[in-house]
Parts: structure tokens; sequence; C-alpha cells
């Protein structure tokens, strides 16, 4: 009988910029984002992160999960923070010192949640993009506040049960809908404004590679499941973000200049029904007839919206 | 030295920044503070400035932008006050924990409610507890040179701090006085090129600003509590070399944490921070009583053990505060006492707190707390705790109102 072969005593992650180790729950999708991410902007990079899982999970000191440079202020300011390092650079390049020239090719980038994007931060988002500055920012979509116990942000679609929006004899889960961010920042004049989903990773990617391609402020938005706020097998994170794209309730689209540039089409959209039994968050929408309508309305908003998208293949 | 010219205090704390040549400015208007932005934008609209000049949406992103390109390894300013200073507060904590220099003018004034745009200390106050140096100007001239110690210490890589400059509100803001603003040359040689003991190098990655454990929170901390102690040295050795240079000394004898105006051996003392100190000294000059100013410079790193010298043989002391922290009395008197206890002297020190949201403090009301620190001399029993707070300008027929009553 022949023995297996051996496998390698040793994984390597010397090349990653965002390395393991870090305390994100398993089957974290957020934190494959991150991995994605870093691919993607590669080393030279600096990265202002707000607070939310992400940063909590990847810093705890004195261990680091970042091979780029990378700074965590406070939760609403990450684009602010942004914006004074790149006007640093920008200035140490007039004024030509010799340390630091020719900063053209760093990348700027702001990392941040949906609370710290939809809400907390909104406005040292607009005031960045505003003022014009050359920053990616990558909101990862988790739906909820997920660092402080997975509490409603203004990203949580209607109809989630989360901590602070419980369903309850008076209440169907969140009843708000989801705050549409991509056209908030391309109202800014966003040169380049991207929905993506962790789905599709090397679709992401591409949406940072194209975004970093633009000068001026950029906006890209990933959708990245959270197997405990969403209730979800650990195993499914990428099956789940990829339902929310066939379902059509995360349309992946590009924005450039102003104009809707490319939308990935859906063949044979699944109902959202679909998408909204594979998670727990929802559980309770299936329970009556009122919760019925949510799903009903849910469904209704995705029709319309996939009619101006032209989302249907 | 260079030449004196009339200006008003915002333009010439702005003259001053111009000649440390900041990388990045980022400001956001408010009364009484936005002449310091306003001039400094027509500099940068005019070349003078060679930085980057932002725009920002409000005050919270001035101090998170100045955080940004201090981390990169800039040198930054930022101009603020009261309710600007409290949107800045989350930040500028953490510019102290994470040993950040960010250098601010502060153009003292009350915190809202109800609104008030005048001049009083609640809003330096406000903010003595997050690791910022603190540095209090009596006048105009002392406001700019403030400025340039402030960055010495600030930036020195054994402090790496943010540092404050408060100047009072209008007071000092909107009057003209002829002041020195020392050119970009002078400066240069008196304060060094930043250097950052590590900066946002996309070719050397650093991790700024992570998790703190209960493992690591109490050294960093205590790291921020050692550097402001540390800076008290740099504080006086920045000054010294200030005066060498500019010929403007200030509170040499003390390291330059105080300054003293009097007779050494006075019976009483007054206390007081800001331009204040000015009315005080006119009213002293040629008072009958035996009585000096004492004039904190810094109020973080609290100047303690001169306030123990200036203060040896005192018999009686009163501080003359425009902040109280409700609930207990000033802040400043609170700290002078812990200061003075165990020490070998123990005067009777009283609390007044005049001077709130503008309100003038005439001769006459320091007159009159002149003759009641006397009085308390008088008394005898100098070892006093004297927990009686005095609000001597109060106006009880405005205390009739429904909303005052108990
Ligand atoms: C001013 C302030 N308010 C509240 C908090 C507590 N807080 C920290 S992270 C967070 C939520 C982060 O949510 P999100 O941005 O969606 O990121 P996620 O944790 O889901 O990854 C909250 C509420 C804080 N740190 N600062
Ligand atoms: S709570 Fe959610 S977002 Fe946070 S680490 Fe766990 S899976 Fe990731």
């Amino acid at each position: 009988m022949s023995s297996p072969p051996e496998p390698d005593a040793v994984l390597s992650y010397d090349d990653d910029l965002f390395t393991p180790g870090h305390r994100a729950c398993a089957g974290c999708a957020p934190a494959l984002a991150m991995r994605h991410l870093t691919e993607a902007t590669g080393e030279n990079t600096i990265i202002s992160m707000a607070t939310g899982c992400m940063e909590v999970i990847s810093s705890p000191f004195p261990e680091s999960s970042w091979g780029v440079s990378w700074i965590h202020d406070v939760f609403a300011n990450a684009p602010g923070v942004a914006s004074g390092i790149e006007a640093a650079y920008r200035a140490f390049d007039r004024k030509a010192s010799e340390e630091f020239t020719d900063h053209d090719d760093v990348n700027f980038v702001v990392v941040a949640g949906d609370g710290a994007t939809f809400d907390i931060g909104i406005r040292s988002l607009s005031g960045m993009m505003d003022r014009g500055h050359d920053v990616l920012y990558v909101c990862y979509d988790n739906e909820a506040y997920m660092n402080t116990g997975i509490q409603r942000s203004s990203a949580t679609p209607l109809g989630a049960s989360t901590s602070t929006s419980p369903p309850g004899k008076e209440s169907l889960g969140d009843d708000t809908s989801k705050k549409d961010m991509p056209a908030i920042a391309a109202a800014h004049g966003c040169s380049y404004v991207a929905s993506a989903s962790i789905g599709y990773p090397q679709d992401f990617k591409q949406k940072i590679e194209r975004g970093l391609e633009h000068d001026g402020p950029k906006y890209v938005q990933v959708q990245a499941p959270c197997m405990l706020g969403w209730e979800f097998d650990p195993a499914e994170a990428v099956t789940v973000a990829q339902l929310a794209v066939e379902t059509g309730l995360q349309p992946l689209f590009e924005v450039v200049d102003g104009e809707l540039v490319d939308v990935m089409r859906i063949r044979d959209r699944k109902p959202v029904r679909e998408y909204l039994e594979c998670q727990g968050r929802f559980d309770h929408l299936f329970e009556t007839g009122e919760g019925e309508e949510v799903i009903e309305q849910l469904q209704e908003f995705v029709d319309e919206r996939a009619d101006e998208l032209d989302l249907d293949a | 030295m260079g030449d004196r010219t009339m200006l008003k205090g915002d333009q010439a704390v702005a003259a001053g920044v111009r000649s440390t040549q900041p990388d990045v400015v980022s400001a956001y208007p408010i009364t009484p503070q936005t002449g310091i932005v306003e001039t400094l934008s027509e500099m940068h609209a005019d070349g003078e400035l060679d930085g980057e000049f932002l725009k920002v949406d409000s005050e919270f992103n001035a101090a998170s932008s100045c955080i940004g390109a201090s981390a990169a390894g800039a040198r930054v300013f930022s101009a603020t006050c009261s309710q600007g200073l409290k949107l800045m507060s989350e930040p500028l904590f953490t510019a102290a924990g994470m040993r950040l220099p960010v250098v601010m003018a502060v153009a003292n004034r009350s915190l809202s409610a109800p609104i008030s745009i005048w001049n009083d200390h609640t809003d330096a106050f406000a903010e003595r507890d997050g690791g910022m140096i603190q540095f209090f100007a009596k006048d105009v001239q002392e406001a700019v040179d403030t400025v340039f110690v402030a960055y010495r210490v600030a930036e020195d890589p054994t402090i790496s701090l943010p540092a404050l400059v408060n100047l009072d509100g209008f007071i000092l803001t909107h009057v003209k006085e002829p002041v020195d603003v020392p050119d970009e040359a002078a400066v240069s040689s008196y304060l060094p090129d930043r250097e950052p003991f590590a900066t946002l190098d996309p070719s050397d990655p650093t991790t700024m600003g992570g998790v703190g454990r209960p493992e690591h929170w109490t050294e960093a901390r205590y790291a921020v509590q050692e550097a402001m102690l540390r800076s008290r040295e740099v504080i006086a050795e920045a000054t010294e070399a200030f005066g060498d240079q500019f010929g403007r000394k200030y509170g040499l004898e003390y390291d330059g944490m105080l300054e003293t105006v009097g007779p050494v051996d006075a019976d009483l003392a007054l206390v007081c921070l800001g331009s204040l100190a000015g009315t005080v000294e006119h009213v002293i000059a040629d008072h009958p009583a035996d009585v000096k100013l004492v004039r904190p410079r810094v109020i973080r790193p609290f100047p303690a053990e001169q306030l123990r010298q200036a203060l040896a043989g005192v018999e009686a002391v009163s501080v003359m505060q425009k902040e109280n922290s409700p609930g207990y009395q000033g802040s400043l008197a609170s700290e002078l006492k812990s200061a003075l206890y165990g020490s070998d002297t123990q005067p009777a020190v009283r609390s007044y707190v005049l001077g709130l949201a503008g309100r003038d403090v005439s001769h006459d009301d320091i007159e009159a707390v002149i003759e009641e620190t006397g009085e308390a001399a008088e008394d005898g029993h100098p070892r006093r705790f004297l927990a009686e707070e005095r609000w001597p300008q109060l106006k009880g027929d405005l205390l009739d109102m429904e909303v005052t009553q108990a």
C-alpha cells in the first residue's frame, strides 16, 4: 500500500498583506474581503480604517494582520484621517523633501463597515469626496453593526432582525429600507463607484484595481455576509453572498463619471424568498401573513430596480 | 529681531503659523477663532503657505485630518474653540494616545448652553484630561511666541503629544497690539524639522492605532503621563532657547511654566490665567496691599512645583477663574489646593468664578477680591480649606427667573 503524499509542513503566508491569525469568526466574509482587497491594492498602500469588526479582529497590539501601512483612529473619521494622509503626501511632494518624493503611485485607501459608512461616518466621507481627495473608499457591507453585537445600521435590509430591530408583537424586524449609498457617492461626483460581492472575488478585485486607476475619490461597496449576524452556517458565506446577487438584492454595477457603464446581468433571477430562507435573521418573516407582505415588498423593490438597471439577462 | 507691527491677535497668530510653514493646515470657522482660518486661507491663496490647506467640513474632520497628516509625518496646524473643540474632542484624545503631535490655537470661548460667543475657559478645561499640553497666553505677543514653543515641545520626539495654545477669544483675537512676528528664517533656526519616530511610509509598513487590551492599555496611558511630566523639562528648555534667540523671556525663573508680577515676599497672591493677568497687573501695580500675581502659562502639565515655589510664604491666595466644574468648584482652584497639600506653606485659598462668557472683569472686581484675600489672611488661621466658592459677579435679580429656582 502506498502512503499518501506528505502535505507541505508549513504553509507560507509571507507574501500576504492581510495575514491569517486574526480573530475573525470562522467563515467571516468581511475578512475574506480584506484579503482580496490587499491583493488588489498591493503593498504600496496606506489604509485608514474605521472602528468595526475588521479593525478589532486584525489589530490587537502587539499583533497585526496588516502588511501594508495602516492606521485606525476612531469609528467616524477614517475618511477624515485619509484626507490628512493624502494631503500630507501632496505637501511632501510639493516641497520635494528628499525622504518623500513621487508619491503618485501610493494608494490611499479607506476601509470601513456599513455602520461607519452609511451612518456615523457619512459626514466625514462626504467631506472627503467633496474635497476631491485621491482616496479609494471601500465599504465592506455586512448590513449591521457587528462589532457591538449586531445592531441595525441604515444598511440593514427591510425586515431583518437585529438586536435593535428585533421582531416582536409590534415589529417585523427592521422597518426601513437600505440606504442607497452608491447613489450618494455618485452624486458627490466620484469618478468611480462600484458595487461588488464577496461571492465574486475576481470581480471585486478588478473593481478595486479599476477604481485605483481613477484620480480623485472613488467608492466601492462590497457585500460581505456575516455568519454570526445573519445566522447561517460558517461554510456558506460565499454561497449566501452569491444568492444575494442571483436574487437581484445585491446588483453588481459600475458607475464611471456618473454614467452606469456596467451591470452584471442575471440569468433566471431567483426569487428573493430563496435568499431570505437561508438566513436566521429573516426567519420571523415566514411565520405570519404580515411577514409574507414584507417578503412581497422586498420582491417588488428588487423587480423595480432590476428594470431600472436592466438586470435580467 | 523682527519689526513690530500692529496686528490683530488672530492675524498675528496666523502670521506666526506661516513662519512655521506647516505641511497641512486644516480648520473650520467658529467665532472668535474665524480670523485665524480666514487669514491662513488668504495666505494660502497668495502662495505664502507652501503646505496644503484643507477646507474641511467640520472641526471633527479638521482634527481627524490633522491626525492623519501627523501620522504621515507632517507638521500640522489647526485652530478652533468652544463647540468646535468639543467636536474635536474624540479624535483629539486619540492624538495623545497615539502620540501624534498636533498644534492648535484655541480662541477660548464658553460652551453652550445658553449659547454665547464670548470668552471664558470652559472649553479648555473640558479637554483637560485628554493628554494635550495646554498653554495659556497673556497677550497677543505671547500667543504668537507660544505657537513656536508649542511646536518645539509637541514635536520633540521624546514628547510627541498634541498641544493647545489658548488665547482669550475677542480679548486677544480681536485686539490690535504691536507685535513682533519672527520670520520663517528665524523660526526655522529655532524650530527644527519634525523627525517623527514612525510614519505611515508604504515602504516600511506600520500599524497605528490598534486595539489595546488590558495587558497593554495601562502602559499606553502611563506613557502619555510620563511624556506629559517629561515635557516640563522640554518646555523649560524651549522657553529659554526662545528667550535667548528672540529676547522675549517668559517666566524663566519658573522654567517657563509660570510668571509672577509684584513683590517676591508678598503676603497675598492672585492666581489667574490668560489675559485677565494683564488687568490684574494694572491693579496691583500701585496697590497699597502687599499682593502679587501668579500666572500659570501652562495648565497641562500642571506647574505644581512652580506654584509651591511662587506661593511660598504667602498667607492667602485667591484663584480667579473663568470656569467652574459644576458640582464642585473651579478646576484651577481645586488643582492649586492639591498642589499645595502637604507643602510647607499652607495659605488660605479662595476660589472665585468670574468673567464667564464674556462678563467683563473690572478693576473694581479685582480690588474686591484683593480686599477679601486680605481679610482671609487676617483671620489668622491660614491652614484652612475655604470650600465656599464665590461668584462675585452673580446678579441676584436674574436668578429669580423660574428656570433657576429650586
Ligand atoms: C462614537 C462611537 N460610537 C459607538 C461606538 C461603538 N462601535 C464600535 S464599532 C461599532 C459598529 C461598527 O459597525 P460597522 O461599521 O457596520 O462595522 P462591523 O462591526 O459590522 O464590521 C460601534 C457601534 C464607537 N466606537 N464610537
Ligand atoms: S461577527 Fe461577523 S463580521 Fe465580525 S468577525 Fe464575526 S463573521 Fe466577521
